[in-house]
């Protein structure tokens, strides 16, 4: 029984290397900055939540107890990935980015990052 | 009730705070929990003055399906950005800018949108309008920019606003 246990384990952990190894790559492989940010925030996350899956299972099937530190790290993870790609989009957009590049943001004056005037508090 | 209110500003966030401790602590026990269950009432208690439009949430129970949801929808993320980053050349590539106008208002909704956005297939939030009523998305690959809105909307936005508004 523990050999069925061990291979689900290294499954996860396959899997969770594949993704993190597609994600490098696609940040090397992908043409410009914007498109590169797509790479690290999602084949990432699955690359680390692979390796917290095998991780708790291994201490519940193996080990015997209940670990549930992991689902902390998958929610810090959910946490930080989005607001860091955030910050780098803008970060871009405030210096590569021209506001006729972009499509009109509805009824506002501009996108907030390039706005030059000051109406932009609410 | 008023006094309920003063000492618990934010039910939601002293479970959750609790939650995140026993976690951290990573074994049960009545020592913790009860730590736990203090630390949920004293740190809603002190940020309080700093956060004064805490959001109420309607419906707390959809905020399950919304999770089930989204966790499906990053798995299937992951396999789609995979295969697009290996077997698809980069010139068949058409990453696109999209206006994703918002009908929610609330800061808080509108992050979770945005957070949403990033960790779903192919597309990432990438700035606000000035005046916070549209989110700029890039996706990797958007043949159809109008169909990656409406899913949006229909898909995330939707159940947003049914838990938060």
């Amino acid at each position: 029984m523990e050999q069925v246990y061990e291979i689900l384990i290294v499954f996860f952990l396959v899997v969770s290397g594949v993704f993190g190894l597609v994600g490098s790559f696609g940040l090397v492989k992908l043409p410009d900055p914007m498109s590169r940010l797509h790479a690290p925030t999602k084949a990432t996350t699955l690359g680390v939540g692979g390796v917290l899956l095998a991780s708790m299972l291994h201490s519940v099937l193996i080990e015997g107890r209940l670990s549930l530190h992991e689902l902390l790290i998958t929610l810090f993870l959910f946490l930080t990935a989005p607001i860091t790609a955030h910050f780098i989009a803008k970060a871009h957009i405030h210096r590569h980015v021209k506001s006729e590049e972009l499509p009109k943001p509805g009824g506002d004056h501009d996108w907030a990052s390039l706005d030059q005037s000051d109406n932009t508090a609410p | 009730m008023t006094l309920l209110r003063k000492l618990f500003p934010h039910p939601v966030l002293s479970v959750l705070l609790t939650v995140v401790w026993l976690l951290l602590v990573n074994r049960f026990s009545i020592n913790s929990l009860l730590f736990g269950a203090l630390m949920g009432v004293i740190i809603p208690f002190i940020i309080r003055p700093y956060w004064p439009n805490m959001l109420r949430m309607r419906h707390p129970l959809k905020i399950a399906e919304f999770c089930l949801v989204v966790l499906w929808d990053i798995v299937v993320a992951n396999v789609v950005v995979a295969k697009l980053i290996v077997f698809r050349r980069n010139k068949d590539l058409k990453p696109a800018w999209v206006t994703v106008p918002l009908d929610l208002r609330s800061p808080e909704a509108i992050t979770v949108l945005a957070g949403t956005i990033t960790l779903t297939p192919g597309t990432v939030s990438s700035d606000m309008s000035s005046e916070g009523h549209a989110i700029l998305v890039h996706c990797l690959n958007a043949p159809d920019p109008d169909a990656v809105r409406d899913e949006i909307k229909s898909r995330y936005e939707r159940r947003l606003k049914e838990i938060f508004e």
